[in-house]
């Protein structure tokens, strides 16, 4: 089922238009969560409207006009005990006039973005709070990219955006002297809304598939404002890179596929293009970082889409500066995959033993995927089988479960445990 | 807009024998930063308090008054002393706060003042 263009085309300028006109105004009053409650029932009808009468010539101009009301309402319920207010209905009153005299109003969104994601707001809340503020996505729909109740998303989504308020967490890009340092959270933001995007990309309902559309949209927007940032350009590059790959990494039955099993004529080449490109330009400014490493691993695996082989040490050496700076077990479950690739699966395991020690990884889907992989292709299939089995028990992505389901049998023999089953199959086939 | 910066410190570290050449150092750093914001212009107010030791705790529920001595037990920082300032954003209170002796002794909360409702 593919989304209808005209509706794609119609949400997105809804949302464009929606996330300038809440950073004008917030940037103004400094209170975000008035700027979007004034403008929220006028998005709602943008959001129906405009698909079937077309996306009018100023939309923020509209927004504006629609939420008027809106405006009045407040004034009346609020009074003057509050003068954000005030400075909100000022703000709204100077949007106005720039559109009377067919201006178009500042474009205060990447002020927004710093703020969600300053320092002061926690670090877990900071893409939730890009992606609501920024693009208008409903709470309940970011609830479940990160796997929180929409309730409770709901209320520490209000709770940060009062902070910004009450504290007066600055609505600006910070100077130069503070500037890479903060940027650092803003793209850490955008690498966790597009890897919340990322574990369900192919997400069966048009309008609400994966984050990962949303994350490049938001990283473009930062590229393009950032332009001299080479971590920026890199974030972007990885993400177009990961992108490419979106339709292989599922075969025509819609089961999962590794990365060394994907046929690379299905990556988007002028994705690929495109990230090289940024990529290029990001490693000329010679201020490497973790975005632009993880952007280079992408790169050497893409080589394939153009008849190249992998280069398995260049992967390798990658993965050790970006363990080196990161040392996220993460990274090393990556590496120990990578290092399994060049020397054999004895070296995976020792490197996955090393990273093991890491607590968390017990309940890592990734790290006993690959362990099984690992050690089934060290010809121990009883271990593999558990490792695999392991890994199902851990996985929330039906593709993955299918695919892990199938390996564990292929080592087992046997179809994993399944407690549904009362009878066990060797009693009915005798 | 008004934040309020409270140092929480080890109270067992804290050196109320100034005699020392360790406690002097520090109650010198904390002269020279009460003046750095004066001179800055955002120094509202500020106080050091006595340890923990001499506090008393008063509640009153069900009209009953009870008093208590001591603080709450087993927090290693303790509330310390506190510096008011005037700063226009969060981000300058941050940057005053880090340059205040208690960020590097313990921890400072920057607590960001309630207006006052203007038809109160």
């Amino acid at each position: 089922m593919s989304a209808a263009p005209a509706y794609d085309a119609a949400e997105r300028a809804a949302r464009e238009g929606y996330g300038k006109l809440v950073a004008f105004l917030a940037a103004r009053c400094g209170d975000v969560d008035a700027a979007e409650d004034a403008l929220a029932d006028a998005f709602t009808t943008a959001l129906e409207r405009w698909p079937a009468d077309g996306v009018p010539r100023n939309p923020e101009a509209w927004l504006l006009v629609a939420a008027r009301r809106r405006f009045v309402d407040r004034v009346r319920r609020e009074r003057s005990a509050d003068r954000a207010h005030d400075r909100l209905t000022d703000a709204a009153r100077d949007a106005q006039a720039a559109f009377e005299r067919g201006e178009m109003i500042d474009d205060e969104r990447l002020a927004l973005i710093f703020a969600c994601a300053h320092p002061a707001i926690a670090r877990e809340l900071r893409a939730p709070l890009i992606l609501q503020t920024i693009l208008g996505l409903d709470a309940a729909r970011i609830a479940s990219a990160f796997l929180t109740s929409p309730a409770t998303m709901s209320q520490r989504l209000v709770r940060a955006k009062r902070k910004i308020a009450a504290a007066h967490i600055p609505l600006r890009i910070p100077p130069d002297e503070n500037l890479a340092e903060r940027l650092d959270g803003v793209l850490d933001a955008l690498y966790a809304a597009f890897a919340a995007g990322w574990s369900d990309p192919i997400g069966d309902d048009p309008h609400t598939h994966g984050l990962a559309f949303e994350a490049i949209w938001l990283a473009r927007l930062v590229a393009a404002s950032c332009p001299d940032e080479p971590e920026t350009l890199g974030l972007l590059a990885l993400m177009l890179h990961a992108d490419a790959r979106r339709d292989a990494r599922r075969d025509a039955t819609g089961a999962y596929v590794p990365l060394d099993d994907q046929d690379p004529t299905r990556w988007d080449a002028a994705a690929i293009d495109e990230a090289e490109a940024l990529l290029a330009r990001a490693v000329r400014t010679n201020r490497i970082g973790r975005f632009q490493l993880e952007a280079a691993i992408q790169s050497a695996y893409a080589v394939r889409r153009f008849g190249y082989d992998l280069d398995r040490s260049a992967i390798v050496a990658f993965y050790d500066a970006l363990l080196a700076r990161t040392n996220s077990p993460v990274v090393a479950i990556n590496r120990a995959m990578a290092l399994g690739r060049l020397h054999g699966p004895n070296a995976a395991l020792a490197a996955l033993d090393a990273a093991a020690t890491d607590p968390r990884l017990a309940t890592y889907q990734p790290y006993w995927a690959a362990r099984a992989d690992a050690l089934a292709r060290t010809g121990n299939p009883t271990a593999a089988h558990d490792a695999y089995t392991r890994a199902l028990g851990l996985t929330v992505d039906p593709a993955i479960r299918r695919f892990l389901t199938a390996r564990a049998t292929r080592e087992g023999g046997a179809p994993p445990p399944d407690n549904r089953r009362s009878t066990p199959e060797r009693w009915r086939s005798g | 807009m008004q934040y309020l910066l409270l140092c929480y410190v080890d109270d067992e570290k804290r050196s109320y024998n100034l005699s020392g050449d360790e406690g002097r150092a520090l109650y010198g750093s904390y002269v020279a930063y009460r003046q750095a914001l004066q001179d800055a212009g955002v120094f509202v107010g500020s106080n050091a308090l006595q340890a923990v030791s001499t506090a008393t705790q008063v509640r009153v529920s069900d009209g009953k008054t009870t008093v208590l001595d001591g603080p709450y037990p087993d927090t290693k920082e303790q509330l310390g002393g506190y510096f008011l300032i005037e700063a226009p954003d969060l981000d300058s209170a941050l940057a005053w706060a880090a340059r205040c002796p208690a960020a590097t002794e313990g921890t400072v909360e920057v607590r960001p003042i309630m207006p006052t409702p203007v038809s109160v």
